[in-house]
């Protein structure tokens, strides 16, 4: 019995050590697809030793639900956008920080550091902020394209190739732009007119993608696609003859943000992470990477040339600004849901 | 699969090992317990309780998923209830793709599997390794592979136009013929091998004796050989059918996401935008309850061949 109960011992403290060695040394990241360069997380594992591993999404609603449905506890750091930590943080699925952990936490822009879907930045910092709206093959239509009547409802030409976001957010505010119709509205006749737009819209459209979102553009397949900003940007750098669209009813506009999640497994490590993305340097890459914009101060000096004359990234004078997404309270997010879902059906 | 009907007298077995027989067993009740009886029993559960907000679930009882299912209450739930005929659509749109990939995979599969076990014993290995080796490779990376081949401006498009066949290039991504190439193309080696395994052990002196008894070829085919290969070609069916039903790869790369089948439907419940748990669960309990449908038939005519053939 002694035996046992020492060798039950050895083994407690060997797994403990193990546990240790493991909070130390290990990150676990679950983040946009394609939204990181490798070498920027090889440059983090030179300088901290810490181990990266990432698992990736495709838009925010499935990065709730995949965290919802247990992964919370297994990943230490995710990349919401503005109105999605909004809703984690009243979902109990963050973890707060003191600006004092981070070293760099200064240089975040003075615009970024007092935002309202986290005030004070005690749960989040900022990743790229950018846009969506849509991308329009000009070899396929010379028109104008600065309107939303683009995607729901096309010339003859652009009809059957449009390809949209897979994602409930960016395709209902962009529905209600084009309406003109305020969010969050609960409202009858709103819900209905949108469903029933929608419905008809439907029928241009080839097809749902958001991780195929760029692939479709420069393949040819769709002459118009629902994208972000930087993701179009990538488009047009591989070669489609694209010109990414500023809509005069409105455009989404967006943050995305680092948040460290609740439970997570190597909270000091998400911590060295996040400081490690607001060195302006690395902040930079990102952007030099998924070519939208950095919240973070002194970038400027590391950003590629073409990147201060991207069309993606200089809105033309007059163009509206881009809308941020509302979130809405319960009763009517389920009539959101329920119009989303009948689309999708 | 095939194998199965050949053990009819395994039941008389020795005594060897007595009394821990059942312990023996063991092993294979707790894999299938961990694996299929608890999963199937969360599924089940999960399908009557309330859906939370956001994703998840609330421990109330509720058939909302199934009504949710059969009824239409209209956008906001307060109109008359009507029959829901979206998901029995999709659930048709299912059972035609896979009952069409399992027509296709036979009228394919069978020459293919007679011709390899027509072959001299010492080649019929390199043939089955001929067959098995596109999937060597990731079925996702297939089916993406498959998009490339098909799209517009794509090699088969460029193909066919060079050789003067079409003038404008064949419209199939994100339809559904594309669909169907992605879930033939996916599960035609689970027809051919269940088939070559039956036509294998076929003793061809029978063909030979119909033949010397004046029976046609055609007769031959459909008397002798056909009943001696049954099971093998029920057991390829079934290996097509059931998880063409349940396909979510195909519908959402080749098909553009756009209409649905019954794999993508439950799959956007659970990781996608809809967090509908509920109704995710119990779209798979339909699911399963016909495959179950399916199975059972099976069965019944399998053993009804037994007694037949014995």
């Amino acid at each position: 019995m002694k035996i046992f109960t020492k060798l039950m011992g050895a083994t407690a403290a060997l797994a403990l050590m193990a546990g240790t060695a493991q909070a130390e040394g290990q990150l676990s990241i679950y983040h946009w697809f394609e939204y990181i360069p490798q070498e920027l997380l090889d440059q983090f594992t030179e300088e901290t030793g810490i181990e990266v591993t990432m698992d990736t999404y495709d838009s925010n609603e499935s990065m709730l639900a995949t965290l919802k449905a247990g992964a919370l506890g297994s990943y230490d750091v995710a990349v919401p956008g503005d109105y999605m930590v909004q809703i984690m943080i009243g979902e109990g699925m963050l973890d707060t920080f003191d600006s004092s952990e981070l070293q760099n936490f200064d240089n975040i822009q003075a615009q970024w550091l007092d935002v309202p879907f986290d005030p004070g930045r005690t749960h989040s910092i900022p990743y790229q902020w950018g846009s969506t709206s849509f991308a329009v093959s000009r070899d396929v239509f010379s028109g104008d394209i600065n309107t939303t009547s683009i995607l729901f409802d096309p010339p003859e030409e652009l009809s059957g190739r449009i390809n949209m976001l897979d994602a409930q957010g960016e395709v209902l505010l962009m529905a209600q732009l084009h309406l003109g119709l305020p969010q969050c509205s609960a409202e009858r006749d709103h819900i209905k007119a949108l469903d029933e737009m929608l419905q008809e819209a439907k029928g241009h459209w080839a097809s749902f993608g958001s991780d195929t979102a760029k692939d479709v553009l420069v393949s040819g397949d769709a002459a118009v696609g629902q994208i972000w900003n930087g993701f179009s940007a990538r488009a047009r750098i591989e070669g489609a003859n694209i010109e990414y669209a500023y809509p005069v009813e409105g455009y989404v506009a967006w943050m995305d943000n680092v948040v460290l999640l609740k439970d997570a497994p190597n909270r000091a490590s998400a911590i060295a992470f996040m400081d490690f993305l607001l060195v302006p340097e690395n902040a930079a890459a990102v952007t030099n990477y998924a070519q939208y914009t950095a919240g973070v101060e002194g970038v400027g000096p590391f950003l590629e040339p073409a990147l201060l004359s991207s069309p993606e990234q200089n809105p033309p004078d007059g163009a509206p600004v881009g809308t941020f997404t509302a979130v809405c309270d319960e009763a009517t997010q389920t009539l959101y849901d329920a119009v989303w879902t009948r689309l999708k059906k | 699969m095939a194998g199965l009907t050949n053990n009819g007298g395994s039941k008389a077995s020795s005594n060897i090992f007595g009394g821990i027989r059942y312990w023996l067993l063991a092993p294979s009740w707790v894999v299938i317990g961990v694996f299929l009886v608890m999963p199937v029993g969360i599924m089940l559960v999960y399908s009557f309780l309330t859906k939370e907000f956001r994703g998840g679930v609330i421990w109330e009882f509720s058939i909302a998923a199934y009504d949710q299912f059969i009824f239409d209450r209209g956008l906001f739930g307060d109109e008359e209830p009507a029959i829901e005929w979206t998901y029995i659509v999709i659930f048709a749109r299912s059972i035609w793709q896979a009952a069409i990939a399992t027509v296709l995979c036979l009228l394919i599969g069978f020459p293919t599997a007679y011709f390899i076990a027509t072959r001299p014993p010492s080649s019929r290995s390199a043939w089955l390794f001929l067959i098995t080796v596109p999937y060597w490779v990731n079925l996702l990376i297939r089916t993406v592979s498959m998009k490339f081949l098909i799209r517009d401006s794509g090699p088969l498009n460029q193909w066919l136009r060079n050789l003067g066949v079409i003038d404008s290039p064949i419209h199939l991504i994100n339809t559904d013929i594309a669909v169907q190439l992605g879930l033939f193309y996916s599960y035609l080696p689970f027809m051919v091998l269940p088939i070559y395994a039956s036509v294998e052990r076929y003793n061809f002196t029978l063909s030979e004796a119909a033949w010397d008894l004046y029976a046609s070829r055609w007769t031959t085919l459909r008397e002798v050989l056909l009943p001696a290969v049954k099971p093998g070609i029920i057991a390829g069916c079934i290996l097509v059918f059931v998880p063409s039903l349940g396909a979510f790869l195909a519908p959402d790369l080749l098909g553009g996401a756009k209409n649905f089948m019954i794999g993508s439907l439950i799959e956007e419940q659970f990781k996608g935008n809809a967090g509908n748990w509920p109704f995710g669960a119990a779209a798979s309990m339909i699911l399963l309850t016909m495959v179950l449908i399916v199975l059972m038939f099976y069965s019944r005519q399998q053993s009804r061949s037994e007694v037949e053939g014995h």
